[in-house]
């Protein structure tokens, strides 16, 4: 079984129409899973009912093999998950040091340690861990995000949309620091707008539409079929 | 010396007097901004919650003056303060929890909050003044004078005297200790920082696990904190009346917006912007240019650019620069 | 007595009709529960004219009636658009303040002394804000634009102290202890109506152009700084309004008591009814008020219905609703906006300056923002937001009990404190506090409304 089991997840937004059908996703340890298809098909909210965000009707989420299908998000962040939302995902008025001891707030014991781990991650952070995280620039802020994130020391990273907005340059280094990352042995589940580059790095992929599972396979796998190519990596 | 004079003389009328004031006015605006930062509302009811501090204070003061308690020459009211602070935290919490809390659950939007507030300042001021009367109330005690105006002019020789109220001395030592606790708790502490992401992002600050109600169960009792200091010691330097704090929340209001809603540093600078400008545009400077000019030139009016009567105008004519030039104020707020 | 229990009699008539919503079983369905509401209140004014006097009763279905048009004017900017006034207290001064203008007397001596000088300083208060307001826009933004805007400033204001001074002073010292100002056009006060919403129309545009578009918060700022300058003029400038020594002996569009007890067709028709001449007189002159009153209400509601149920009602709603789609749709939030707040504010100066013809003259130091802005947001809140009917019935219900709850607390407190000796000091307290129970009445009636009920006692459609 793998660390991350999200199945059958069927719901929507309060009592709105369901989003979700039937759909599942999975993730083992250390392992990258991407979530691609079309606009309006689903990803973000299927990534936020992982997370808790949405009322499921149908379907469970374990973690580690303990079912947390009940669990508000905050509960979530104590079992070990963590979020990087797609806009405004840091404090913008504090500075990036404090923005990362925020991600730590639930931890009791010396975060030095891991603070130092994302300041060797991301250099950058460090040089400007005085300045407010308002004030820097579209990637080195989507680099607090994430070393907010890893601040709770996580067992599964959860990012939505991590490269929207940035140059391809800051993409390619933004997806490099994620598979460190996965190296050091946390689930990556990542919703993605760039598909291509995303499966390129992708242990596992979901390709959904309609809030419906359509193809689930390898990365490597995915983008080799012709047909996930045809209609969804533009050839 | 005759320069000198004037600048006394400044000093006497506008200087000391515009830095208690202002004193006064940033730790009542601290309390606004703070409860718009972390509830995200204008609390109109935050100058009734002064007015309910400064009486439990009062009547504290009362009652050690009667069993005979003093700390001469200080005020006995600043020992009555804590018990101020304490009675203001209990009922400011009672409010949050039975008017508040309901709408905060409901995700209400901001304006319903505002109508609320508006319920619970009309309650507080009727508690206020069901219990102590709606009349002016004395209860300083204690040296009345730092510095006498004619002790100066002796000592200095000079024609004009600079007097120095025990209660001013006290609202400025007092401001400044308050909002150094304050920023040292904002920026040093665990739950200060929690504060301010709150205050940042919401959304956010739930995702990294910060507990929503102890956060604004924090601005509460903070709130409630600079509310009695600020309206005890208002009522310490001018007089204590039930009205009177209803009348400061447009200048506690303009200074907040002035500086940026939201924005505790901001807050103390329009504080000060409100309140020098309150005094400087309602001074007469008739004497102050006697001094300076040639004794030919000396004018025959009061050279005061408006009445006394009007230092609300002034507040009001600032917020409305503010609004229509830089809406989220200077040192750029929450957003518009 | 018979009155405090007529007073709690008629709480639980209204609780009663609003307590199926509040545990929840099937309402009455609307139409009988308007009228019935309605038909309660007209009873309870009945009563009171039964039990205590006519006069008392007319007198209070007046304030009633201008109550509910001051209600409508802010139901048209909350219930409509949700804007949030809350210098309701400054519009309706202004009302008062055009009663003054066109009614009073003029007083010659006083025009000759200083009117110049006024007019004098009046252009000039409108050269200096055109000279900031040229300088703003065709200078770059620096340092030096501060500077030149401030020496503007400064300048324009000692030139004006030094016209405006003089005037003033001269003004004042005509027969200071019954006139020290200019008076009025002296024409009929009726005319001091429209008038008094202009007024208030003017300033709300003021308001609304600056606070508009911005959080809403603001707007309820600005308009509580409005109103309170807006009584400190009324109270401090004597050349106009003789500040807090009043303007009384506003002439009246309805005939006087002493007139009618004079003609002779009027004693006819009171010794015909069998009532006594003096007492009818006053009855008499209250129900003309009131039929005028009547008139005008009638008219703001009629048309605040016809505009609610137009396109442009339907579309302020929409607006109300979801700010963020109408403005995507290409709807004018912001001018939109500032349509509504004018039109409520000018309906709040109309009653305002209804209630000083009323009173028959303006008393500066009786705007209280407690009675005057407040007390109008519990009738809106609990009559039913949106509403129009909602606004009117909460206009009269609040006036009522305000009126009525001085007799109830001081009962209560006399059979609370009943048991305690004579002089005891708790007691004596208690007593002499009941007039601040009303305002803790009040704030308690608006949270609980706004809790339990937000949609009030007749709800919008």
């Amino acid at each position: 079984m793998s660390y991350l089991s999200a199945s059958n997840m069927t719901g929507g937004y309060g009592r709105g129409a369901d989003i979700l059908h039937d759909c599942t996703i999975e993730a083992a340890e250390g392992e990258i899973a991407v979530i691609v298809g079309p606009n309006g098909a689903g990803k973000s909210t299927a990534m936020k009912a992982v997370f808790g965000m949405l009322n499921l009707r149908e379907g469970s989420v374990t973690l580690d093999g303990e079912d947390i299908t009940h669990l508000t998000p905050q509960d979530r962040v104590a079992k070990g998950m963590a979020f990087v939302p797609q806009t405004s995902n840091v404090f913008p008025s504090m500075s990036v040091e404090e923005n990362l001891e925020m991600g730590a707030f639930l931890r009791r014991d010396n975060i030095n340690g891991t603070m130092e781990q994302v300041y060797e991650l991301f250099p950058i952070l460090k040089e400007k861990r005085r300045q407010n995280a308002g004030e820097l620039s579209g990637g080195q802020r989507q680099q607090v995000a994430v070393g907010r994130a890893l601040m709770t020391q996580p067992k599964l990273l959860m990012l939505d949309e991590p490269t929207a907005g940035v140059s391809p340059i800051v993409m390619d280094e933004l997806f490099d620091r994620i598979i460190e990352v996965a190296r050091t042995g946390i689930s990556i589940l990542m919703v993605e707008q760039n598909a291509r580059q995303a499966l390129n790095i992708a242990d596992k992929g979901y390709v959904l539409v309609q809030g419906r599972n359509r193809f689930t396979d390898t990365g490597e796998a995915l983008m080799n079929d012709p047909e996930v190519r045809k209609s969804f990596l533009g050839g | 010396m005759e320069l000198l004079n004037a600048f006394i003389l400044l000093s006497n009328f506008v200087l000391v007097p515009a830095i208690a004031y202002g004193s006064q006015l940033a730790l009542g605006a601290l309390g606004v901004t703070l409860i718009y930062g972390i509830l995200r509302f204008s609390n109109f009811a935050h100058g009734d919650t002064m007015a309910f501090g400064a009486m439990v204070t009062i009547l504290f003061t009362w009652w050690f003056q009667s069993m005979g308690i003093s700390i001469d020459p200080l005020p006995t009211a600043l020992l009555a303060l804590p018990f101020g602070i304490l009675f203001c935290i209990g009922f400011v919490l009672a409010t949050d929890r039975i008017v508040y809390r309901f709408y905060r659950r409901q995700k209400a939007a901001p304006v319903i909050f505002l109508i609320a507030s508006m319920g619970v300042m009309f309650v507080t001021n009727g508690v206020v003044r069901f219990i102590i009367g709606p009349n002016d109330q004395k209860f300083a005690d204690g040296e009345r004078f730092i510095i006498k105006a004619r002790t100066f002019k002796q000592m200095t020789g000079l024609e004009e005297g600079l007097s120095f109220k025990v209660s001013q001395g006290i609202t400025v030592v007092t401001a400044i200790l308050v909002v150094i606790a304050l920023f040292w708790f904002l920026n040093r502490t665990r739950t200060g920082k929690s504060m301010r992401a709150y205050s940042d992002n919401e959304d956010l600050a739930l995702l990294s696990g910060i507990n929503p109600d102890k956060v604004v169960m924090v601005a509460w009792i903070i709130a409630a904190t600079l509310a009695t200091i600020a309206g005890t010691l208002y009522g310490l330097d001018k007089s204590f009346k039930p009205f009177t704090y209803l009348q400061l929340l447009l200048p506690i209001f303009a200074a907040a917006i002035v500086g940026g809603l939201g924005s505790p540093l901001g807050a103390i600078a329009g504080g000060f912007v409100i309140a020098f400008s309150e005094i400087m545009v309602t001074y007469a400077y008739k004497k102050f240019i006697a001094y300076l000019v040639p004794e030919s030139w000396e004018p025959d009016t009061l050279v005061q650019l408006l009445s006394t009567d009007y230092k609300f105008a002034v507040s009001f004519m600032i917020l409305l620069l503010v609004l229509l030039f830089r809406p989220t104020g200077i040192f750029a707020g929450k957003s518009v | 007595m018979i009155v405090t229990l007529l007073g709690l009699a008629c709480f639980a008539l209204l609780v009663v009709s609003l307590a199926p919503r509040l545990v929840g079983l099937a309402p009455l369905p609307d139409r009988i529960r308007n009228v019935s509401l309605f038909a309660i209140m007209a009873l309870l004014i009945i009563i009171v004219g039964m039990i205590q006097s006519w006069n008392v009763a007319l007198a209070l279905l007046n304030l009633c009636l201008i109550s509910s048009i001051m209600a409508l004017g802010v139901n048209i900017q909350w219930g409509y658009a949700g804007l949030l006034n809350v210098g309701i207290m400054g519009f309706a001064a202004l009302g008062g303040v055009a009663a003054v203008l066109i009614s009073a007397d003029p007083v010659a001596d006083a025009w000759a002394a200083g009117a110049l000088g006024i007019f004098v300083s009046f252009i000039l208060a409108v050269v200096t804000v055109m000279a900031a307001i040229y300088a703003y826009r065709n200078m770059a933004p620096s340092m030096a634009r501060g500077l030149t805007l401030f020496a503007i400033i400064v300048i324009g204001l000692i030139v004006i102290r030094y016209f405006y001074g003089p005037a003033r002073d001269a003004i004042e010292d005509v027969n200071p202890a019954s006139e020290g100002y200019l008076g009025g056009l002296g024409l009929p006060i009726i005319l001091a109506w429209p008038v008094g919403g202009v007024f208030a129309g003017l300033a709300a545009w003021l308001i609304g152009k600056t606070a508009l578009g911005l959080r809403s918060d603001y707007l309820a700022i600005a308009t509580l700084g409005i109103a309170e300058i807006i009584v400190a003029i009324i109270k401090h400038e004597d050349w106009l309004t003789r500040g807090v020594k009043n303007v009384s002996g506003l002439p009246r569009p309805v005939p006087y008591e002493i007139d009618l007890q004079q003609s002779q067709w009027f004693v006819d028709l009171a010794t015909r009814l069998g009532q006594d001449p003096a007492l009818s007189s006053s009855v008499f002159v209250k129900l003309c008020y009131a039929i005028l009153f009547t008139v005008v209400l009638l008219i703001v509601l009629w048309l605040s219905e016809r505009a609610l149920n137009s396109p442009w009602g339907r579309m302020m709603r929409a607006i109300r609703d979801n700010e963020v789609s109408a403005n995507a749709m290409g709807k004018d939030v912001v001018a939109r906006h500032l349509q509504v707040f004018v039109l409520g504010s000018i309906v709040v100066g109309i009653a305002g300056a209804m209630l000083t013809t009323l009173d028959g003259q303006l008393t500066p130091g009786a705007y209280q923002p407690l009675r005057f802005t407040f007390l109008i947001w519990v009738m809106v809140i609990l009559g039913g937001s949106g509403n129009n009917w909602g606004a009117v019935l909460g206009g009269f219900v609040v006036w009522f009990f305000w009126i009525q709850a001085e007799p109830i607390g001081t009962w209560l407190m006399q059979t609370i404190t009943s048991g305690m000796a004579e002089d005891n000091a708790l007691r004596i307290h208690l007593l002499n506090s009941t007039a601040h129970m009303r305002l803790m009445t009040m704030g308690l009636i608006l949270l609980l409304v706004l809790r339990f009920s937000p949609r009030g006692l007749i709800p919008e459609k």
